[in-house]
């Protein structure tokens, strides 16, 4: 279980400024990082694999480096985990599927490389839905990850072992991926900072791709300063990914704001009597806070968001039964010996290497980019998500930010909506809109119902992630 | 439509179009920084994890290509689209990594432009382009016979094409040769492709089909990769007589994808559309589309190099022949010369430098090839070169025969001499035009041939050529033959 009042490790800022000064040892972070994994880990199912020899050497690398008098870097030797789907050295990146299982990549990830760069440590993968198909977790061909406040219950998805490695403080932060709330809906469920920043902002090069225009990567940690110093290291420009935008800002760290005079915008369709009305309840309370507080607080209604699922789950299935289209046996991949002809071994080499939601979101991809249903259901798709943005364009013109729930409810059971994909995919409901605009968004801790936690989503105008952090970080000060 | 009863074959007219794949010349792939030049390189060793296709790979566009492609519109006479972007087009197959080829569908970079095809008896034809998309190659798969296995080569995956399709607006094979001929030339003098046939730089695709009506097409066969000019021309004719005699027997053709068997002379079946993909193209979301502003089209538009069209109106005034000047300009593509330059610049001698780059240059560029040397020759030693034989021919001090073994070793050698008339008079090449020194010769060669003379004084006049044989051979070819002939005359008369 979860025990909030022990805290492992400091903020990620002094963290790296005690290695930097030798208080700490790189060492020393990585062993106590390895410990937890092994000492908790075998309830919480969290962790798929272990980088242990690599990230041992790293922060030797680290401490020697210091030994020599010199910095290294704003996040020396800070242990992290990433999600399995992030291509890594030192271990095998498998994005929880059967397809990659052994794969181990000859190159790393952007976000890695840069993390690394400024001396973070990764220990280790993260369990995720096979190729971040999911919401629970539970569709991992590799195990199903517990939630750390309830093991009867699921973390959350597609980045669930993240959400879950980060609550558990294994690490000081985690990195997950968001594709229609990956990162934010298991982070609400586990109690952590769920950061998805604006689409383009941090490189997507060896990240396993599900849907190229949805797909995000962040941070999952225990404050908002901490995602905003991974964040502020992550961001910006890569000569390998071609849709990486420009920064908006010198540093996404220690953003100074008040919410005095804040406009804030409610989003009315994303609460219904579907909800949990104690997770509702909750999310309300915490808006009133900030209005108590000198933010100017109005309900705003975004027609148009009522078809983002739907808009969702064309597009990004078209997206992703592209992406996945690589895996064909032939490679790298999962590799079906026994076969006569070249049909037949793409056929079985998918069929074992699929699991059933990769499958059956191929199979919804494929029919909806078909000639004779194009029009129908792709683009129609986009201009419906083309009208989304620009409401939110509009709604941005007289808001600084939107607020409103990350789910429907608290983390459910597992094995709840395992027979129900429909019921699944409602989870997203309150999070795909801001994948399909590009926009900032974040997920953090507001408070509990029956001892599971609850979320707060807040909502920025797209390269606003400053400003998004900022607002996040003062409602997280008014609600310790 | 009268004029095209001229195209009629046994009652049919025939109609072609072509879609040709030009390989962008670029230093490195379409979407990866990876070597480009395949040539000779062992299989799969210009390969990154992006044409490998792993997991997380990225394509990012190749600027140059972009830029290459933009040059290519001007060249078929258009300008780039403003806007345009990629699209996936999907199937299954071992050499293409990611199960999709990166191709543009429904907005190319290159919609429309016309370009005017010279044939082979003078006359001029515009076709029209009905557009250009940039696309990636796929891998080079061979399947070793009797092997239970094929291979896959991914160092072509990712080269950067950009495939130009025409109108149907051609009605014979020559047309069809002298379209494809004429877009060599110009993705040839834009800049834009190396153009190397034998490496498959430009790769053809026949579209050919046969019609009682001229209003109305028939079924087309596509007959795809060919390589060379002739096997266009070929293809095409042999598409045309079998479609021709199908017909006539009363059965139909067959819209399929044809191969050409170059050692059989023939096109053969490859697969039927039936066979046909459902491609489910759509937008790539790893490209964000392409934008070019109006400053970016112009730069290109005002750098652009001189086209073949150009090139043949300015030969063309400097006074050269059409058939000179299209041999000029195939030639200098060959040999990526300078030599149209020079040709340009000195109008009074065009028509002999003319003469000499077809009859002496080019052959002795092919033969230092087959010797695996190539001869470096700069603008400004070559028309230093060409001028000095000139001058030198002019002023009757080289036999037509030795300016152009003059012309030969001077092209040839690595060091050009200070003075090349001192040069040419050491290797014995200039003429004596001195009366009096071919007059002592000839005296001696008649005091040595008196048969010959008394011949001539009876009248057999060709004996003169024996004796001026005789002063050439004494003098070793030094003398001038007219001179010494008209000396003889004299002597004689």
């Amino acid at each position: 279980m979860v025990d909030k009042n022990t805290k492992v490790w400091e903020s990620i800022y002094d963290i790296a400024n005690k290695v930097n000064n030798s208080e700490l040892k790189a060492v020393d972070n990585v062993n106590k990082s390895l410990t937890r994994i092994n000492d908790l880990d075998g309830e919480y199912n969290a962790i798929v694999s272990l980088i242990k020899d690599r990230a041992l050497s790293k922060a030797q690398e680290i401490d020697k480096k210091i030994s020599e008098g010199k910095n290294a870097g704003r996040l020396a030797g800070v242990p992290f985990i990433a999600k399995d789907n992030f291509l890594t050295f030192g271990s095998e990146s498998t994005a929880s599927s059967n397809m990659l299982k052994g794969f181990k990549s000859p190159y790393q990830s952007t976000a890695i490389e840069k993390l690394e760069a400024e001396g973070a440590i990764c220990v280790g993968k993260a369990n995720l839905d096979a190729f971040a198909h999911g919401g629970s977790t539970e569709n991992s061909d590799i195990k199903v990850t517990k939630n750390p406040h309830d093991t009867t219950r699921v973390p959350g998805g597609s980045s669930g072992g993240s959400a879950a490695s980060t609550a558990l403080q294994y690490t000081p932060f985690a990195l997950g991926t968001d594709t229609g709330g990956s990162i934010r809906q298991p982070a609400s469920f586990c109690g952590v900072v769920g950061l998805k920043p604006t689409y383009g902002l941090v490189s997507r090069s060896g990240v396993v791709a599900m849907a190229s225009s949805t797909d995000v990567i962040g941070p999952l940690t225990n404050t908002v300063d901490d995602a905003a110093l991974v964040l502020d290291v992550m961001a910006g420009p890569d000569t390998l990914d071609g849709t990486t935008i420009k920064r908006d800002t010198e540093s996404y760290d220690n953003t100074k704001l008040t919410l005095k005079n804040k406009k804030i915008g409610v989003i009315k369709e994303y609460f219904n009597s579907d909800n949990d009305s104690e997770a509702q309840k909750i999310v309300n309370e915490s808006i009133n806070l900030l209005a108590k507080n000198g933010a100017v607080v109005e309900e705003v209604s975004l027609p148009t968001l009522k078809l983002a699922l739907a808009v969702y789950y064309i597009i990004v299935p078209a997206e992703l039964s592209s992406n996945l289209s690589r895996h064909d046996g032939q490679r790298y991949e999962y590799s079906e010996r026994n076969f006569k002809t070249l049909e037949e071994s793409y056929t079985k080499s998918r069929t074992v290497g699929f699991g059933e939601e990769a499958k059956r979101r191929i199979m919804i991809g494929t029919h909806v980019l078909s000639s004779g249903y194009y029009d129908a259901y792709y683009k129609k798709a986009q201009i419906v998500r083309t009208k989304i943005i620009n409401e939110f364009n509009q709604v941005f013109k007289k808001y600084d930010c939107l607020v409103g729930p990350v789910t429907p409810s608290t983390a459910f059971k597992i094995g709840e909506n395992v027979d129900n994909p429909l019921h699944m995919y409602m989870q997203d409901i309150m999070t795909v809109s801001s994948n399909l605009a590009g926009i900032p968004s974040i997920s953090v801790p507001c408070g509990e119902v029956d001892n599971l936690p609850v979320g707060l989503q807040i909502i920025c105008q797209q390269n606003k992630d400053s400003e998004l952090l900022g607002i996040a970080k003062l409602f997280e000060d008014l609600n310790k | 439509m009268s004029d095209i009863k001229k195209y009629l074959v046994d009652g049919y007219i025939p109609t072609i179009g072509i879609e040709c794949h030009v390989q962008l010349k670029t230093n490195t792939k379409l979407f990866a920084p990876v070597s480009n030049d395949a040539k000779g390189a062992e299989p799969n060793t210009l390969v990154s994890h992006i044409c490998f296709g792993l997991p997380g790979a990225l394509p990012v566009l190749n600027k140059e290509a972009l830029k290459l492609s933009a040059k290519a519109a001007f060249a078929l006479g258009t300008s780039p689209q403003k806007f345009s972007k990629f699209d996936r087009k999907h199937y299954f197959y071992p050499d293409l990594p990611k199960g999709y080829q990166i191709s543009q569908f429904d907005e190319p970079i290159i919609i429309g432009g016309q370009i005017k095809v010279q044939n082979d008896d003078g006359t001029t034809k515009t076709i029209n382009i009905t557009r250009a998309h940039i696309e990636e190659d796929a891998g080079k798969s061979t399947h070793p016979a009797n092997e239970a296995y094929s291979l896959v080569d991914l160092n072509r995956a990712g080269t950067p094409l950009l495939e130009i399709v025409s109108e149907p607006e051609m009605h014979n094979a020559k047309e069809a040769k002298a379209f494809a001929k004429e877009l060599w030339l110009r993705m040839k003098y834009s800049g834009v492709s190396d153009v190397d046939l034998y490496h498959g730089n430009m790769r053809f695709d026949v579209n050919v089909s046969v019609s009682k009506n001229p209003e109305k097409m028939g079924i087309r066969s596509e007959t795809k990769n060919l390589n060379s000019f002739k096997s266009v021309e070929k293809a095409v004719d042999y598409e045309i007589n079998r479609q021709i005699k199908l017909l006539e027997k009363g059965d139909t053709v067959v819209q399929e994808t044809r191969g050409w068997l170059d050692d059989k002379q023939k096109t053969v079946s490859q697969r039927s559309k039936e066979d046909a993909h459902d491609y489910r193209y759509f937008p790539d979301p790893d490209i964000p589309p392409i934008l070019l502003t109006d400053e970016y089209i112009k730069d290109i538009e005002d750098n652009l190099p001189i086209m073949p069209s150009e090139w043949r109106s300015k030969l063309s005034h400097v006074g050269l022949d059409n058939q000179t000047i299209e041999i000029l300009l195939e030639s200098n593509v060959e040999f990526e010369s300078d030599f149209l330059e020079m040709l340009i610049n000195n109008k009074s001698n065009a028509k002999q430098f003319a003469n000499w780059i077809v009859n002496i240059e080019v052959p002795l560029l092919r033969e230092t090839i087959d010797e695996k040397k190539t001869i470096e020759i700069n603008n400004n030693s070559r028309q230093k070169i060409y001028k000095s034989v000139d001058e030198l021919y002019r002023a009757n001090k080289l036999s037509s025969n030795n300016a152009k073994n003059l012309l030969t070793k001077l092209l040839r050698s690595e060091e050009l001499p200070n003075n090349i008339t001192d040069y040419a008079e050491k290797q014995g090449y200039i003429q004596i035009s001195d009366t009096s020194d071919i007059e002592k010769a000839v005296e001696k060669v008649m005091a040595d041939n008196p048969k010959a003379v008394e011949d001539i004084k009876k009248g057999e006049l060709k004996v003169i050529g024996f004796l001026v044989g005789q002063v050439m051979k004494a003098s070793k070819g030094k003398a001038n033959p007219a001179m010494t002939q008209e000396i003889i005359r004299k002597k004689i008369k």
